[in-house]
């Protein structure tokens, strides 16, 4: 009987892993191309991700085999500037956890400090916790991390939330995955008054600006999305607003051009609705001109300046 | 006496890795899982009191047993039950119920008798738990 038991013993425990296989029936292959796909420059971003990917692949077949018991830590920070994709790349990361069977659920809870720091004294703790259970068994993204710290106000409920969150991020790393975002400077002042952060998050990716083909590319894709697209003239005057927009105060990456687009789809529907004396075609209706987007107040600025 | 209400009850306590698997249950068929507890455990004391709010929006069942930890660190010594809600139009009721932590000791039920008029018999089941005051009862 013994002899049967060690025998099973044996069968459970695989003595060899193919990697391969293993990283074709996770899914993880197709995350990672549709990362590959969808986002655009982020070199660096995806080589992290890619490698962290790896780890957690051979992390988990070491655990197949009984080398590994402990879950690793996965909770991580990324630091950017605005409109760098951070919660696009969050979301996948959720999913990547997920295939991997990390999380349980893969869900995103995206949050900021307004849904984790109460108003009032005992408000904080019900609140923040109400969030973490939310957040359970997928990832909890908390955007502009460092505003939970607030130095200059000792009694700020933030510190409160702080605790909880550290709590939970040791002791359940089974049932959820913390990541924080936010400015680079402004985190890394954030991590070193907060050292018990800096110890729990494993995994730092940076998230380099876009540069401006990037940032055009990205602009013709979210058009395509909404089947819209520029003619040439307006792909002309996009580029040069990619260029003068960076030199404008809070300008935001992608976020920016999505507004900007946002704007010239406005500009477009009126200068049709205006100028349009008979039926208009397909083509008419979806494509944006230069005179939309020249229209910007983006352009103006930079006449008035030279 | 072991008191047998709701759901499995007649089975041997359930695991925390069973609860969690009911209770993930619930979650995917889209039901509100909460917990209640109480000291009082008379079947037809149907009134349990709450602990925190039912859960509505949390798709994994580890918040529930979050939750459980937390009741059970209070009202350890009590029934604790778990209520999945179904709050679908035409529902809208409480779909499945069981108990997952009860006192270590459960003295059980008196059966006391009425004479009435007639040689009539009347019946009532009262709990030993209840000849204290609530919140004395288990400890």
């Amino acid at each position: 009987m013994s002899a049967t038991a060690l025998a099973e013993e044996a069968n459970s425990v695989p003595t060899s892993v193919d990697l391969r296989a293993e990283y074709e029936a996770s899914g993880v292959g197709e995350v990672l191309a549709e990362l590959d796909r969808d986002l655009i420059g982020l070199a660096p971003v995806k080589k992290r991700i890619r490698e962290t990917a790896a780890l957690l692949l051979v992390e988990r077949a070491r655990r197949s085999m009984g080398l590994a018991h402990e879950t690793p830590t996965l909770h991580m920070s990324f630091t950017g500037n605005p409109g760098t994709g951070k919660t696009t790349v969050a979301l996948r990361m959720a999913d990547l956890l997920h295939r991997l069977g990390y999380i349980r659920k893969g869900h995103l809870v995206s949050v900021t400090r307004d849904d984790l720091v109460g108003q009032y004294i005992g408000h904080t703790a019900p609140k923040t916790k109400e969030v973490l259970k939310r957040a359970m068994g997928g990832v909890l993204f908390i955007d502009e991390a460092y505003y939970l710290y607030r130095p200059e106000n000792e009694r700020d409920y933030g510190q409160e939330a702080i605790e909880i969150l550290l709590q939970v991020m040791e002791n359940q790393r089974d049932d959820l995955v913390v990541i924080l975002a936010g400015y680079a400077a402004r985190m890394e002042r954030f991590f070193e008054s907060n050292p018990g952060f800096r110890s729990r998050i494993a995994h730092h990716i940076d998230f380099p600006d876009y540069d401006d083909p990037e940032l055009l590319q990205i602009g013709v894709k979210m058009l395509e999305k909404q089947n819209y697209r520029l003619d040439e003239e307006a792909e002309a005057a996009m580029r040069d607003y990619i260029s003068r927009r960076r030199q404008q105060p809070h300008f935001a990456n992608a976020r920016s051009i999505r507004n900007a687009l946002d704007r010239a789809r406005l500009r477009q529907a009126n200068r049709l609705f205006e100028t349009a004396s008979g039926p208009l075609d397909a083509d008419e209706l979806s494509t944006i001109r230069a005179e939309d987007i020249r229209a910007s107040r983006v352009f103006d600025a930079a006449a008035a300046g030279s | 006496m072991r008191i047998t209400q709701g759901a499995f009850s007649f089975l041997p306590d359930l695991t925390d890795d069973q609860i969690r698997a009911q209770v993930q249950y619930c979650i995917d068929n889209g039901w509100a899982v909460s917990l209640e507890f109480t000291d009082d455990p008379h079947p037809r004391n149907t009134y349990w009191d709450m602990w925190g709010h039912p859960m509505f929006d949390n798709p994994d069942a580890a918040a529930l047993m979050f939750e459980l930890a937390e009741c059970r660190k209070v009202y350890g010594d009590r029934y604790i039950r778990v209520v999945a809600f179904d709050a679908t139009h035409g529902w809208e009721s409480v779909k499945l119920s069981f108990i997952v932590n009860r006192p270590p000791d459960e003295p059980g039920f008196q059966l006391e008798r009425h004479e009435r008029g007639g040689r009539m018999m009347g019946y009532t089941t009262r709990s030993y738990a209840s000849d204290r005051p609530a919140g004395q009862r288990y400890s």
